[in-house]
């Protein structure tokens, strides 16, 4: 944008590692149209609390908005690209200037690699199964760029790690505590 | 019961995490929390050593508590025992919760790294994976140490498998940014380069990220990506869309590895090579071009990847800003877009086309599109897409439309979101001021934007118009009408009373001719607020008051009334009660004279900022040049005697309160806002007045700073709201060292950053100039210091520019400013004797040798100053030398290389307010 015209933003907050340089992704969330997290995965080092901060604000400015408005919100010196998935809405916080529509994409990749794992995946897999989406996610993006965007490429590390399937009898028999 | 359970299903966790679900309160979500820290921490400490299983299952469950916002503070040693677990899944959950939450116990850290490095060099590829996974998450400082120096050669290395390669490249992308330090350039760095051969789509593509950064810091070091990216790039676009088969994403041919490419090609300006030139035109007509054929899929996952690389394709157009055709059909191909179906595809047309805009090749064919956004802007339904419309407008904004762009921002700000509202104003009240033909116009902008906005009106807007007003003679009677009506409205904004009230007390002699507008009219029109408003502003009115007094004797018995009263003089706030009192004492004690000088009209003001005469006010010394403010205080303070705060020109001298400080209206001055029309800051200024040929356009301001360092050597030279350029400089004999320091204001990166001091042909030859290249990103909030060394060859009369060029954001910044660089600092001063100064006074007899300038003092006149002002001159200032005590003598030789040339300077100061040099 041609104008930042004084410094409106509040600066609670500061991407300021002292050799800050340019980051793809800042941090993904997951979370339900009722404001539950379900992930959060971040790639510059903040705080918890301020973590914490950062997540309220976003659902709630993510939730606020209305169905048919764009999928990008000014946020901070930061964007918002977000898109919902059935119950789960699925935000990316990247560079002001970075590209908007690849974005979304990436976030689209990422939720056909749990779909390819998980066969239809649901809200309840990623819940029950929150590490497998971690996993997921980090064969996909590393420090918030994408390492890998085949999909066979990324389901098959993913696969290579589940070498063992187990029968339901033999979960059965593993302590439930 | 979780819908799938594969290979190592933690059915504890599973239930757990049921239980935790069917709470139906948080007390209850808490107590079941603490009961299962419970069970962990006895398992944890328990005498029965736990299989892997179960310790990778409790810790698992510790991550499911801290994920839900719990605070968790053990179970970090147990995660690091499963790190050497060699079982994969025991392994993956150990980094997981090592990643998730970070540690800083050292001893811990010491285990991890351990951990960390036997993986990497187990040559298992998924163990390598994870370890570097791990690396990369947490990417911190010791991470770095014990990592920078490894993972190199683990991305360069023959035998090094594809996947491993791609994880140690953004691993190390991850290292370099926090640590830049402790990543060793070395060999590994060419190598990296040629990774965009690499016959692996996923290796290149993360290759590509990890060269971006690195050329963004280095560029001459990464410069041979260039070629490679545009040859990767055009064998990509012309691929058939099932060429690259896994990396077809929905029939667009990789469209993450172009964006990065498209990205990289970002970095560099259009590259020399016609060849590589000419081939990466012919990408970009390709990209353009097939982004306007049918789409061979309804998904808008296809139209959306083709669509991401014809955006990118678009910056680097704007990038390089070197091809008009491919601008201008950028445009177009964006104009499509303006009225497309996708709400997305809208916005970021609007958004592309700002940059476009500031392109002089594209500016035209984006204005044509301005009824478009217009309208967009009126029908809208999404905030953050009406948002870029008036970015777009601000942007496409000159003098052709400038009346048609503001009326329609004024009008959408009736009914404008709260949050882009005070935006909107700044934007309306630059573009009325940079476009006014017309300053009637911008008067009734300004006020109306107080009108439809006035609590988004912040002091620097109003501030300005005032500015404006008292620099202008033409618009003073207008605006006095104008504000004199508005104020009629029965329910008006107090930033109209604080305009109007300052402006009528101004120039409101102007309109009392008027019976409708007559003094005692004016008077009781402002009083009437006056009971309304905040304590700044009475203040303010109360001024007002008091310069009516001195415009309209008729009313003064009426205003002492006023100020006599109770309410005034027994006032609670300190500052009225003050005021009141000593306004009451003057206009009561002080002749029709001496009222009519210290209420004089307010003299035109220059640019300048607060915080540096904050500075100065500490340190008043010789050298220190002075500023307008310091002299009227000088002055005011001569005239009252003792009553400093009596003074209206100096209204807000004892004033703890900033808003009602007038004086400080340059405290910030608007962005791009053109210098006023009087200028110069200094008395001495005009000796070296002949105006450069100025290579781009300097930047608004940069005049006043400029005349201001003269006299001085350090200080503020240029600030806007991204960038603070401040000196630093020593000179002696016919040598000198300038220091300029860059600060980043923003929390962005500036990229590319390159200053440039420029001399003319003429200069070049008096003025030997070198200066050491800085480091092309600046990071935010960071300062880059530059050294300029100087070398006087003869004299000279212009000043080199300051040409400083750099990418914020996604746009091109360019500016320039005057260096101050004068003849002067090359000044000696010489102590003289009062016959040796006239003896050679009078040698100087050639017509040549003798300049006379005779000006009107800008500033009234004191001695102090003026001495002060000499000296910083660089001329010794001679005492007792001139028979006339009035008189300032100075003397000093200009050394340059090749001569030496002495100087005498008589200042004869005319109490008329003539002085004669």
């Amino acid at each position: 944008r041609n104008l930042h015209l004084f410094f409106f933003l509040e600066k609670s907050f500061c991407w300021d590692n002292p050799s800050w340089l340019y980051v793809e992704i800042h941090f993904i969330l997951l979370f339900s149209r009722q404001g539950k997290l379900r992930l959060q995965k971040w790639y510059t080092t903040l705080p918890d609390k301020e973590k914490k901060k950062i997540i309220r604000e976003i659902v709630q400015i993510i939730l606020s908005r209305n169905q048919k408005t764009s999928s990008f919100v000014d946020w901070k010196d930061l964007k918002l690209v977000y898109k919902r998935y059935a119950s789960l809405y699925f935000c990316c916080a990247i560079e002001d200037q970075d590209n908007e529509l690849l974005t979304l994409e990436v976030v689209h990749r990422y939720v056909e690699l749990l779909d390819r794992y998980f066969g239809n995946v649901c809200e309840l897999d990623i819940i029950f199964n929150f590490e497998k989406a971690y996993f997921i996610l980090d064969e996909f993006i590393i420090g918030g760029e994408v390492q890998e965007t085949s999909k066979r490429s990324a389901v098959k590390a993913i696969e290579d790690s589940d070498m063992l399937q187990e029968t339901v009898e033999e979960y059965m028999n593993k302590p439930a505590f | 019961m979780p819908a799938v359970s594969k290979g190592d299903g933690m059915r504890g966790l599973a239930v757990f995490i049921s239980d935790i679900r069917n709470c139906k309160s948080k007390e209850a979500e808490i107590k079941r929390i603490n009961k299962e820290l419970a069970n962990i921490r006895s398992k944890f400490k328990g005498d029965k050593a736990l299989d892997g299983y179960s310790k990778k299952k409790y810790v698992c469950k510790l991550l499911f508590i801290f994920l839900l916002g719990h605070d968790i503070d053990f179970g970090h040693m147990e995660a690091v025992n499963l790190l050497s677990s060699n079982r994969y899944t025991e392994k993956q959950i150990g980094y997981l919760f090592i990643s998730v939450l970070v540690n800083s116990n050292s001893e811990l850290i010491r285990l991890i790294n351990n951990a960390i490095k036997n993986d990497l060099a187990s040559r298992n590829p998924t163990f390598m994976g994870l370890a570097l996974h791990c690396i990369a998450n947490v990417g911190s400082r010791e991470m770095a140490e014990a990592f920078a120096g490894e993972i190199p050669k683990i991305l360069v290395a023959g035998d090094t498998m594809d996947s491993v390669k791609q994880s140690a490249a953004l691993c190390l992308l991850r290292l370099y940014r926090t640590s830049p330090d402790l990543v060793p350039m070395g060999d590994w760095t060419s190598r990296v380069v040629h990774l965009l051969n690499d016959q692996h789509l996923g290796v290149v593509t993360a290759a590509t990220s990890l060269i971006t950064t690195l050329a963004q810091k280095n560029p001459e070091e990464f410069k041979t990506s260039v070629s490679l990216a545009v040859s990767r790039l055009s064998r990509i676009v012309t691929s058939a869309s099932t060429d690259l088969q896994d990396y077809t994403y929905y029939f667009v041919p990789a469209p993450w590895l172009s964006v990065k490419l498209l990205r990289l090609l970002q970095c560099y300006p259009p590259p020399e090579d016609p060849a590589v030139r000419g081939r990466l035109t012919e990408c970009l007509e390709t990209i353009l071009n097939k982004a306007q054929e049918p789409p061979k899929s309804k998904k808008v996952q296809h139209s959306n990847a083709k669509n991401a690389v014809l955006f990118e394709a678009i910056s680097l157009i704007i990038h390089h800003d070197s091809e008009p055709n491919l601008l201008v059909r950028a445009c177009n191909q964006l104009g499509q877009f303006l009225q497309h179906r996708e709400t997305n595809l809208r916005y970021l047309a609007l958004e592309s086309m700002c940059t476009l805009a500031s392109s002089e090749f594209s500016h035209e064919a984006v204005k044509t599109h301005i009824e478009t956004v217009i309208n967009a802007l009126k029908t809208e339904r999404d905030v953050s897409v009406r948002q870029r419309a008036v970015d777009l407008l601000y942007a496409m904004c000159d003098r052709s439309n400038a009346q048609q762009i503001v009326a329609e921002m004024l009008n959408y700000l009736e009914t404008a979101d709260y949050s882009i509202r005070e935006e909107i104003v700044l934007k309306v009240a630059i573009l009325a001021e940079k476009y006014a033909v017309d300053y009637t116009w911008y008067v009734d902008t300004i006020l109306n934007l107080i009108r439809i906005a006035g609590d988004y009106v912040s002091e620097e807007v109003w501030y300005r118009v005032i500015q404006i007003v008292i620099n202008r003679d033409d618009v003073q009677g207008y605006a006095a009408k104008t504000v004199f009506e508005a104020l009629q409205a029965p329910a008006c904004h107090e930033n109209l009373v604080k305009v109007g009230g300052y402006i009528l007390g101004e120039f409101g002699n102007l309109i009392a001719g008027d019976p409708r507008s007559s003094p005692l009219i004016q008077f009781n029109l402002l009083h009437s607020k006056f009971h309304l408003c905040s304590v700044p502003t009475r203040a303010l009115l109360l001024s007002t008051y008091i310069k009516f007094v001195n415009l309209f004797p008729e009313i003064k018995t009426t205003i002492q009334d006023v100020l006599r009263s109770d309410s005034q003089l027994k006032n609670a706030d300190v500052e009225l009660q003050q005021r009141a009192v000593e306004y009451l004492r003057l206009s009561t004690i002080a002749s029709t004279d001496i009222l009519a000088t210290v209420l004089e009209e307010m003299p035109p003001f220059p640019e300048r900022e607060s915080s540096i005469l904050a500075k100065l006010k500490k340190k008043k010394g010789p050298g220190t040049v002075t500023d307008l403010e310091e002299i009227k205080k000088e002055r005011s303070s001569d005239m009252n005697g003792s009553a400093e705060p009596a003074s209206v020109n100096a209204s807000a001298v004892s004033t703890p309160s900033p808003s009602a400080d007038l004086l400080g209206l340059g405290a910030a001055p608007l962005a791009n806002s053109a210098p006023p029309p009087s200028s110069s800051g200094s008395l001495l200024v005009d000796v070296f007045s002949d105006s450069p040929s100025a290579v781009a356009p300097l930047a608004p301001g940069s005049d006043d700073n400029f005349a201001r360092f003269v006299c001085k050597n350090n200080g503020v030279l240029f600030e806007n709201q991204l960038l603070q350029i401040g000196l630093k400089s020593e000179f002696r004999q016919n040598l000198g060292r300038m220091f300029i320091f860059y600060g980043n204001k923003t929390s962005t990166q500036f990229l590319n950053f390159t200053p440039t001091v420029i001399c003319s042909d003429d200069l070049q030859s008096s003025l030997n100039l070198q200066t050491k290249p800085v480091d092309p990103t600046v990071d935010g909030g960071a300062q880059v210091q530059q050294v300029v060394n100087i070398e006087c060859v003869s004299d000279f009369m212009e000043a080199p520019i300051l040409n400083i060029q750099f990418r914020y954001g996604g746009t091109f910044q360019n500016l320039s400013v005057k260096l101050p660089i004068t003849l002067n600092k090359f000044f000696q001063p010489t102590e003289m004797s009062s016959q040796d100064f006239f003896q050679r006074w009078k040698q100087l007899s050639n017509p040549k040798q003798e300049v006379q300038n005779i000006f009107k003092a800008k500033h009234p006149m004191d001695a102090e100053i003026t001495k002060a002002k000499i000296i910083g001159f660089g001329s010794a200032l001679l005492e007792e030398v001139d028979p006339n005590p009035a008189n300032f003598v100075g003397a000093g030789i200009i050394h340059t290389k090749t001569t030496q040339i002495g100087c005498l300077l008589r200042l004869e100061p005319n109490l008329q307010a003539q002085v004669s040099v």
